[in-house]
């Protein structure tokens, strides 16, 4: 399902600091073409329909119609995102639409927690940062070995 | 008229690059599950002064395979035991895995469960009455950590509304390392060993995908991990549904390549895996058997898995095949049994399965049953949804097939390829699964000082999806600020220098700009090839030779020799690649990084004289299972200076009891 991008929506994220599509895409696929303002997808063919620049195009303007090679025209799946739940609206070939609502983030943007003054105590031992004062298990009939 | 030739990317590449370098003490390759648990790990462990450098191909925001989301963590211990953890991934993967990092992992993940939990990643929950809550419902009953109980689908898996994931562990990485320390679309292509030491990392050279600028970087240690290998076989779908791989497309077993050519030891690189999914989709099928207890038929209506004749064929590959939980691969091997007896399509009975559930549903349960089922698709793979839209495919009303996919080469999901790497310094941990330097043992390090890995990255130890490979993240993370610490003295000095680096990184933008107007259309120019037409040409000759969809995923010495043959003259021609622009000039280096990879994978198939994973491959002249013979480890090696592979037995040692 290669994304695309309608013309008439896409202003090229002229407002933004960074074209947002461009920005998100994992295969570096989501390009701006600078004379016209607006973007696209330069490599249909491999595209992972992740639907991330989809997700963050902060006008709505980017699309998927479905992989040429298997896909029948006609059905339509637009995720709005919120910051606590995604909505769905998947739109069916014979015109039915079926709506679903998930939660995505049960805290607020930006709030978790780093640990940033978490120091470890003991860099020789098998423990994680987080795990400091913890034991670790061995299994439960740990084998001898001749070292 | 073409003419003028010119690139087709929008940000072309010009001639002469700049070249930066930079100095580190720790270079993280890679942006996934892995690197977001280093990133977060480390700075609890380095001194202030210490500079940390993570490098990204994509934005760590959406990058690596839980870019889209994940509809379920796939290993979380809660009230099981680690060695059962063992038991379960050793029988999955036919017996031969490295049960030392297994173990290690299962005794970390929930750790880092539980920080996703804390961070906002919402974990389905059961209610009093064994009723499922969904993430945000969930909250009500508490915290994993603090003994509420996930919803469990299989004995490992907890669900999630994880559309999210990535973002969400991706935050927490950032803010740990700093924003500073990261740098985004920056594509390492080669490791450098030092000039004084041969078996020791130390640098990399790498793209940006942004700028006309190659990144050289000198560093004490690494992490090299970079998810598997995916487009290696020809898919399925060969046009625009190419890119609806079942792994992300974007792996391009960089890790892999990167670490042989480094000198790295690999491991179980024969292993592969191929995933049964909904056909073209690719959708995921776990919960559907799981959580919605659908079966498959054949086209005759049977549930063949349940058949005496399966259980007959089961028992030719005891004691895995015999087990209570059928490996994989041997449930692909039942279904590939029935497609070639002319009993196919298979399909998934979701109409049968809903129903049944249905029976003991009142209506707001059904729908909450029916969210779920969408859900699983949505969270992590769209494009599934999508066809069934297209299809007007109601899972309570029309069933769905389901097909075994392409060839994939991964470490970290059900298949267990990789890099051999050392063992943690304890006990129980026998004596040649574990190494490092000067009297010390480095966990995840390769057989390369200084270079470590995760995930994907580390061999003979799957299923550890994507908890397990943030766990790893961590470990690594931890083990290199030790590393750093014990070798404070090392100046890197790479075997190449900067500008050499570069030349050789930017060689198919000379071959370009060399050639381009010789013939007066840019891409059938007999002076150069391109990556697109590689990588077709890739993937055509190891379906026909190495055992992927076109033979059933069969293959023999011959084809494989055949196929070597075909490598030989790949490798060479990828001295002709062409790129005019740098999205370009980053799928020439992905290309290269496959046929290395993909080399390694036909390598050691050639050299494992048996066919340990029926339903991933078969040896036809040596189609059975043969303990006495090859219960053990293959690893192989490559020196990058002489071009010389070499293979070898490295024997097994259980650690846990079956």
């Amino acid at each position: 399902m290669p994304s695309f991008v309608i013309a008439e929506k896409c202003d090229g994220c002229k407002g933004g600091e960074k074209t947002a599509c461009m920005y998100i895409c994992p295969n570096d696929l989501m390009v701006l073409d600078p004379n016209e303002m607006k973007a696209y997808n330069q490599e249909p063919d491999a595209c992972w329909e992740c639907f991330s620049c989809i997700k963050i195009c902060p006008n709505q303007a980017i699309g998927v119609r479905g992989y040429s090679d298997f896909v029948p025209m006609g059905s339509d799946l637009v995720p709005m995102m919120g910051t606590e739940d995604i909505m769905w609206t998947c739109k069916f070939r014979n015109g039915n639409v079926k709506r679903f609502k998930f939660p995505i983030r049960t805290t607020p943007e930006g709030s978790s927690n780093a640990y940033a003054d978490l120091k470890g105590d003991d860099l020789d031992s098998e423990l994680l940062a987080t795990e400091t004062g913890k034991t670790l298990v061995a299994p439960i009939e740990a084998p001898v070995w001749k070292q | 008229m073409a003419l003028p030739n010119k690139a087709h990317g929008e940000l072309k590449c010009v001639e002469t690059p700049e070249v930066k370098e930079h100095d580190v003490d720790i270079l993280i390759v890679g942006g996934g599950m892995a690197a977001c648990g280093t990133a977060f790990e480390i700075k609890k462990w380095a001194d202030d002064d210490m500079k940390i450098l993570l490098v990204d191909k994509a934005a760590m925001e959406r990058s690596g395979a839980v870019a889209q989301g994940l509809s379920a963590i796939n290993t979380y211990i809660g009230d099981n035991t680690v060695d059962d953890y063992v038991r379960m991934v050793r029988n999955d993967l036919m017996g031969i895995v490295r049960e030392d990092l297994i173990f290690n992992l299962g005794r970390h993940v929930d750790d880092s469960v539980h920080l996703f939990e804390e961070w906002g990643l919402p974990i389905w929950k059961k209610d009093d009455n064994n009723k499922n809550l969904n993430g945000k419902q969930g909250l009500k009953v508490g915290l994993l950590k603090d003994g509420a109980k996930p919803v469990r689908t299989g004995k490992w898996q907890i669900m999630i509304n994880g559309e999210s994931y990535k973002r969400i562990v991706a935050e927490a990485a950032k803010k740990a390392l700093g924003e500073d320390n990261i740098m985004e679309r920056i594509f390492i292509v080669e490791l450098l060993n030092d000039k004084n030491e041969e078996n020791r990392i130390s640098g990399a050279v790498g793209i940006s995908t942004r700028e006309n600028v190659v990144h050289y970087f000198r560093t004490n240690a690494m992490m090299v991990a970079c998810g598997g290998a995916v487009n290696i076989y020809q898919p399925r779908s060969v046009g625009e549904g190419k890119g609806r791989a079942w792994y992300p497309v974007w792996n391009a077993g960089s890790t892999y390549t990167m670490a042989l050519r480094a000198g790295a030891e690999l491991s179980m690189m024969e292993n592969r895996f191929t995933p049964a999914r909904f056909k073209d989709g690719y959708g995921p099928v776990g919960a559907w058997f799981l959580l919605f207890k659908a079966h498959l038929e054949n086209s005759l209506g049977e549930n063949y898995a349940a058949s005496q004749a399966a259980k007959d064929e089961l028992a030719n590959f005891a004691p895995y095949g015999t087990a209570p939980i059928t490996p994989t691969c041997l449930r692909n091997h039942l279904m590939l049994f029935e497609m070639k007896a002319g009993r196919g399509p298979i399909t998934m009975t979701t109409p049968e399965a809903l129903a049944k559930l249905g029976e003991t549903m009142d209506k707001k349960e059904l729908k909450h049953l029916e969210a779920e089922a969408w859900e699983d698709f949505l969270d992590m793979t769209c494009g599934q949804a999508n066809l069934w839209c297209a299809t007007n495919t109601e899972p309570e009303k029309k069933e769905s097939e389901i097909m075994p996919t392409e060839p994939y080469l991964l470490g970290s999901h059900s298949g267990c390829c990789g890099i051999w790497v050392s063992g943690p310094d304890e006990d129980w941990v026998p004596g040649d699964y574990k190494w490092g330097d000067g009297g010390k043992v480095y966990s995840q390090m390769t057989t390369v000082k200084g270079l470590f890995t995760a995930a994907d990255g580390i061999g003979c130890s799957g299923h550890k999806f994507s908890s397990g490979s943030h766990a790893e993240g961590r470990i690594a993370a931890k083990q290199m600020v030790r590393w750093v610490k014990n070798h404070a003295d090392f100046k890197p000095e790479p075997n190449m220098t900067a500008q050499e680096a570069a030349d050789m990184v930017w060689k198919p933008v000379k071959t370009w700009f060399a050639n381009k107007d010789y013939s007066t259309m840019a891409d059938v120019n007999p002076k150069y090839c391109k990556p697109a037409g590689m990588t077709m040409r890739l993937m055509k000759a190891t379906n026909e030779y190495g055992g992927g969809v076109a033979t059933y995923y069969q293959t023999n010495q011959k084809a494989l020799e055949h196929l070597m043959e075909l490598f030989q003259m790949m490798r060479e021609d990828c001295e002709l690649l062409a790129a005019g622009d740098l999205h370009e000039l980053m799928r020439c280096w992905e290309i290269f990084h496959r046929i290395y990879t993909v080399e390694a994978h036909t390598r050691h198939i050639m050299f494992r004289k048996e066919s340990r994973f029926p339903g991933f491959y078969y040896r036809t002249d040596f189609n059975f299972q043969d303990d006495e013979n090859w219960f053990c480890f293959v690893n192989s090696s490559y020196d990058k200076n002489t071009n010389e592979w070499s293979m070898k037995k490295v024997p097994y040692h259980r650690i846990i009891p079956m």
